[in-house]
């Protein structure tokens, strides 16, 4: 119950900076509609596979610029003050779930984007929404908990781009093949929902792994 | 005597896989031919950097829970070994596939599998050496072999399985699965091969484990 409590005071402090600050969410809505602009600028109306790998690798870079913050805005003295009313698994909770939120907001407004100004070649376009959405909390997890380990070191963000791209190679390649579902590729028997569990099956991997390993990191 | 019987071991394993592997009668196979014998050095290496980079990451979580120097270089030592065996494994892979393939890399997902792995494993080391405070850089460094380990291998097992993929054992051509490997090459790759390349790892790794306990000696017994 006080474990719940925690988190969202926490969660609720890091979206109330947002509302306020208002930095990161312009920051990166402004980095998404100039790569979408400058993509629509060199290759106008792609073909769907073109289309659908340039989508994924712009969340993937969205990821990383929309994450790496969450850690790097906390300065020494106020995690000095964060030790002292929660705990590392409380915290790391919400800077997750936190995470998570902004980067389905953000891979929202980016396939909306897409949408207008890159062409449509999205059929079943509740599936690919879905799928997207599956997709944005998954990268978010994985580079939360980089973005953690990062922090303790020195240049954090090339550091957890050097960290996190092989590691996101698994998933990104299996969200690229799930989405082609989106963009009316057939698949044979359980092959869709066989890749899907394994999606979320490693969203879970990643959220125990944070909760366990993040104590470690916690304090210097 | 007592405690190199293993080393002794290794090499007469080592020279029975080099000799009996290059020597002894292998099946004809169409496209194969003889880089069938290309299986007793380029496969084992695989099992010896699974097994290097699991006893590494053994180690990594034996740190976190006990905070002790050697265990962390104990972890960093297998982590290198196990990279080595992963190049290596890599560049016989590609000498393979250039004439059976085609072509040294076709993008097939073992092959991208393993250079994920190496990809993670340079970035463990690079991480490392990012961070000055040695107890910090065995902690941090801990953690990310950790993370890595626990999102790559099931990447590296699972992911296979879905997708085609030109390695024999797969979705692609199931025909050609590791169990149906010949009675005479399974006992030289079984017998000799894989447990002879694994210890030779474990080998490598001790005498590196030795030089850097010698080195960091200062610290250790603080």
């Amino acid at each position: 119950m006080n474990a719940s409590k925690h988190i969202f005071t926490l969660l609720k402090k890091d979206l109330l900076l947002e509302l306020r600050q208002q930095y990161t969410f312009y920051g990166v809505l402004l980095y998404i509609a100039s790569t979408v602009f400058v993509l629509y600028l060199s290759i106008q109306q792609p073909d769907s596979n073109i289309w659908n790998g340039l989508f994924w690798m712009i969340q993937l870079f969205i990821c990383v610029n929309a994450v790496a913050k969450s850690f790097l805005q906390e300065s020494r003295g106020r995690m000095l003050y964060f030790y002292s009313v929660s705990g590392p698994v409380q915290f790391i909770i919400a800077k997750l779930i936190y995470n998570a939120i902004i980067m389905l907001l953000m891979s929202l407004v980016s396939l909306l984007l897409f949408n207008i100004m890159l062409g449509s070649p999205v059929i079943r376009f509740g599936q690919f929404v879905a799928i997207v959405c599956l997709g944005s909390v998954s990268l978010s997890l994985v580079f939360t908990m980089l973005a953690a380990i990062a922090a303790k070191a020195q240049q954090q963000a090339s550091l957890m781009a050097i960290m996190g791209f092989p590691i996101i190679i698994p998933q990104l390649l299996l969200l690229m093949r799930v989405s082609k579902a989106g963009l009316g590729e057939a698949f044979k028997g359980e092959a869709l929902s066989d890749m899907m569990w394994l999606l979320g099956g490693l969203d879970v991997l990643v959220i125990l792994m944070a909760i366990i390993l993040f104590p470690f990191l916690w304090k210097d | 005597m007592r405690k190199s019987w293993w080393k002794i071991l290794c090499t007469v394993l080592l020279l029975y896989t080099l000799v009996g592997g290059l020597l002894l009668d292998v099946p004809h196979k169409k496209i194969l031919n003889e880089t069938i014998r290309n299986i007793y050095f380029h496969v084992p290496l695989w099992f010896g950097m699974m097994i290097l980079f699991t006893c590494s990451v053994i180690y990594a979580i034996k740190y976190l829970r006990k905070p002790d120097l050697t265990n962390d270089i104990y972890a960093t030592a297998f982590a290198t070994t196990g990279t080595v065996y992963g190049v290596l494994g890599l560049i016989t892979g590609a000498i393979w596939a250039k004439y059976t393939w085609g072509k040294p890399w076709s993008n097939d997902i073992k092959q991208l599998g393993a250079a994920m792995a190496l990809l993670i494993y340079a970035a463990f080391f690079v991480l490392r050496n990012s961070i000055t405070d040695i107890d910090k850089r065995a902690r941090v460094g801990a953690v990310y072999n950790i993370f890595a380990f626990a999102m790559l291998f099931p990447a590296l097992w699972i992911v296979p399985r879905l997708v085609e993929s030109l390695h024999p054992g797969g979705a692609g051509n199931p025909g050609a699965d590791p169990r149906d490997m010949d009675a005479r090459m399974r006992i030289i790759f079984w017998l000799g091969a894989v447990p002879g390349f694994t210890l030779l790892g474990v080998w490598i790794t001790t005498l590196i484990i030795r030089l850097r306990l010698i080195a960091d000696k200062n610290l250790l017994h603080v």
